[in-house]
């Protein structure tokens, strides 16, 4: 069982990360916590800054959480994002689409249940952040559309 | 009285508490009195159980008869398909519902 | 129309085999209920009254032969022998197991049908037009759009737990046979400048708020839908309402930051994704586009009807409707008989239609959002066996748009969420009005039945809407008027004190007599109500 997953080279942040108000507070933290309410992209000026970004999904119904990771990512963050709190292994692989590459479930995740998640869709219909080639592109090989 | 009610997990079937176990007839249920939310929780736990919950209902000479129509239909089948009920061959039956 | 790829089939497959680890998880215990219940209900999965309920969808409401006749064969196999057809084109079975799910989402399958986020607070089915493809008025057939969008919302890994659910609807005409103004997304597909693009209207919908949705952008090129949307459900997912289950749509969000501030977040959002090379190229839909060529219809066809038989005579004027194609026409198949159960069709008579629409109608059938069934490319010559074929199935009601023509939805018979009977108050009023003169004589009339808040009959688009309520544990039925879910949006007003199931009855024929006496030459009941307003109609019911 897992309680801490990672698909990052090396080791996850460690640090506490702190809130949004405080980080953006002149704090030297380098691990900041975003709440389903608030606004992701008040950290655009510091990306360079944070090593960790959690995303905190206190029910998995609230899907904020996916969209203020796809903002940080698109936006250029690569350094770790962390899904934490209400995660099942059924949303691991939204949430790998949408950028997280690391998660702290409340309850900890069964490694071979998260194997079969993760290997379980061949394709997807859409362009994300994480690269896979939508189904589209697989198609229409040759053409590459922006 | 007080009853409880829910569906099978499995089957989905409307299922009331006859205090052994469930029933498939509102007839066969017991006053719970106020031991409702505990047999909900134990119920559910145990997966005998989905969605169950706690109703007021009446002894009459019709025997019992939850309080309000939509368990009286629960307790029925669809007033509409007369043949899909537990009654299909009970003209009247619909008239209990309302 | 569409056919799966190998890609299509294998997302399906893996769906299906995700969905049997939930429900086993499940019944292990390892998911409680709560954890259970959104996941379950992405596969379409209710628990209701009974049993659980199977939402099925239909893309776009169009389906083949061999499709319609698996719905046949899950009704029998692992339902009572019927199925009921939805306000949005979709399926629905009432008596699944939960053991039972996973099984047959396999075997739809197998025929490239699922039951894909018809239920739960994701994009659901894409609605279109029934008549797309065959109409005369349209610009492009919208179901190649629909398919593209389909294809684009299914498991979005960002709008997989939006605030509420999210409908959208494509049409294509000016006459707006899918209620698209009243959809959380409308699109208008139009040609400027020879360019397809959309109209986009954005916050429509009905249950406790009903709205009509508001223009938001005049036209998004049909090569960067797909990012203009990703921006409109992006500002939704992240600025709805997620405090209040009744306050969580996007229509409330539309209507509480104004459709101003709505558009102005749209475009700033849509500005950076129409960057991040999210569109699909032209090419996809093109690809797409091609599976919805129009057949090769046959030339010199005969045109000639033989009415001499005038049952016949009457089932043509009313359920039959011009096709683009000489020599063709569409047929609509009434599943309002009298007596019945609306939108409801046995396993034979879905068996019988799905024999039709291979025989009859170059393998496609259709399912209208007023849950009939239609079959789109029929030749004149064959319209007399067709007839013959459905009146030995009962599915010969010549009703189509009339009073008798009821929307009604499954109400307290089975659903969980209702406070009143819908379908024993429909056939009431199917019975008051049968008479074929006094139908013919009304006309237009389309009248529309919730047995709740929720709106699942569309009440609030009814020329006569019908809003079912608990009174103190007593069904009570409130009556509205001046409707419409057409192009002419308008929503029904609340004619005052609600009444009995037999009360409301008596109120409608009121309602009727009224419209009778007060008409003006070729005034359908809604043309009526807009000329002369509530009073006359109020003075009449109340007294």
């Amino acid at each position: 069982m897992a309680e801490f997953l990672s698909f990052r080279e090396g080791e996850a942040g460690q640090e506490p990360a702190v809130t949004v108000e405080a980080f953006t507070g002149q704090s030297n933290a380098t691990a900041v916590r975003i709440e389903p309410g608030e606004e992701p992209r008040e950290l655009l000026p510091y990306l360079d800054r944070l090593s960790v970004v959690e995303v905190n999904f206190p029910a998995y119904g609230d899907g904020r959480g996916y969209s203020a990771a796809r903002i940080l990512r698109e936006a250029g963050y690569s350094g770790e994002l962390r899904a934490v709190g209400d995660v099942l292994v059924d949303q691991i692989v939204a949430m790998r689409r949408c950028g997280f590459d690391s998660f702290r479930p409340n309850k900890p995740l069964d490694d071979a249940a998260v194997e079969r998640a993760l290997n379980r869709y061949s394709d997807v219909y859409q362009k994300a952040i994480d690269g896979r080639a939508p189904v589209w592109a697989k198609r229409h090989p040759e053409k590459i559309n922006g | 009285m007080k009853i409880l009610t829910g569906n099978d997990l499995v089957t989905g079937d409307v299922i009331w508490w006859a205090g052994d176990g469930w029933s498939r007839q509102v007839q066969d249920c017991v006053d719970v009195g106020d031991r409702g939310e505990e047999l909900v929780r134990t119920e559910e736990a145990g997966l005998r159980v989905v969605g169950a919950y706690v109703i007021d209902a009446t002894v009459g000479d019709d025997g019992i008869r939850p309080a309000h129509i939509k368990d009286r239909i629960r307790a029925l089948g669809p007033t509409v398909r007369p043949d899909l009920t537990l009654k299909p061959h009970d003209a009247d039956a619909g008239n209990w519902v309302i | 129309m569409y056919r799966y790829d190998s890609y299509d089939q294998s997302i399906v497959d893996a769906r299906v085999e995700e969905f049997r680890d939930q429900v086993q998880r499940r019944l292990t215990g390892q998911l409680t209920e709560d954890q259970f219940k959104p996941l379950r209900l992405m596969n379409g999965l209710y628990l209701q009254l009974h049993a659980y309920m199977l939402r099925v969808a239909i893309p776009y409401g169009t389906l083949s032969g061999r499709q319609m006749r698996k719905l046949g064969e899950i009704a029998r196999k692992y339902d009572r022998g019927y199925g009921h057809f939805t306000t949005r084109q979709n399926l629905q079975y009432n008596w699944i197991k939960l053991g039972d799910a996973p099984d047959i989402l396999a075997e739809l399958a197998t025929v490239e049908m699922h039951a894909i986020q018809t239920s739960g607070n994701c994009i659901r089915n894409i609605s279109s037009d029934q008549y797309a493809g065959v109409a005369a008025d349209e610009v492009t057939d919208p179901r190649p759009w629909a398919e593209l969008l389909r294809q684009w919302s299914s498991f979005h890994p960002e709008f997989t737990y939006l605030p509420r659910k999210f409908k959208i609807a494509v049409v294509a005409s000016e006459d707006d046979r899918a209620a698209m103004r009243l959809h959380d997304i409308g699109l208008k597909l139009v040609v400027r400048d020879g360019a397809i693009g959309a109209e986009v209207y954005a916050g429509g919908g009905m249950g406790r708020t009903p709205m009509v949705a508001p223009l938001i952008r005049d036209f998004v090129a049909e090569d960067e839908i797909v990012s203009y949307l990703e921006a409109c459900l992006r500002v939704y997912n992240r600025h709805g309402r997620r405090d209040n289950k009744y306050k969580a749509r996007i229509k409330i969000l539309v209507h509480e930051i104004g459709v101003d501030e709505y558009r102005r977040q749209v475009e700033e959002e849509f500005a950076h994704m129409r960057t991040l090379g999210l569109n699909p190229p032209v090419e996809e839909l093109d690809r797409i586009r091609a599976f919805f060529a129009p057949p090769a219809y046959e030339a010199g066809l005969s045109k000639e009807i033989d009415r001499s038989d005038p049952g016949f005579a009457l089932w043509v004027d009313r359920q039959v409707a011009a096709h683009k194609a000489p020599g063709y026409a569409i047929v609509n198949i009434s599943l309002k008989p009298l007596t019945g159960i609306p939108g409801d069709a046995s396993a034979e008579q879905i068996e019988l239609v799905a024999d039709l629409a291979e025989r009859y109608s170059l393998d496609e059938l259709r399912v209208t959002h007023a849950q009939n069934l239609v079959l789109p490319h029929v030749k004149i010559a064959d319209l007399p066996a067709i007839w013959q074929a459905l009146d030995e199935a009962g599915l010969a009601e010549a009703n189509l748009d009339l009073i008798t023509d009821i929307i009604a939805c499954p109400g307290l018979d089975y659903c969980a969420l209702a406070n009143a009977r819908s379908i024993p108050l429909a056939q009431k009023i199917a019975q008051r009005f049968a008479a074929a003169e006094r139908q013919a004589e009304l006309g237009e009339l389309k009248l529309k039945i919730s047995g709740c808040i929720n709106a699942c009959g569309h009440h609030h688009a009814g020329h006569i809407g019908i809003l079912g309520v608990d009174r103190k544990g007593v069904e009570n039925f409130q009556l509205l008027l001046g409707g419409s879910g057409a192009e002419d949006a308008s929503l029904g007003q609340i004619t005052g004190p609600g009444f009995s199931e037999d009360g409301v009855v008596d109120a409608i024929e009121k309602v009727t007599d009224i419209y009778l006496a007060q008409r003006s030459e070729g005034e359908r009941f809604l043309d009526t109500y807009r000329r002369i307003g509530m009073k006359p109609f109020k003075e009449a019911i109340y007294g």
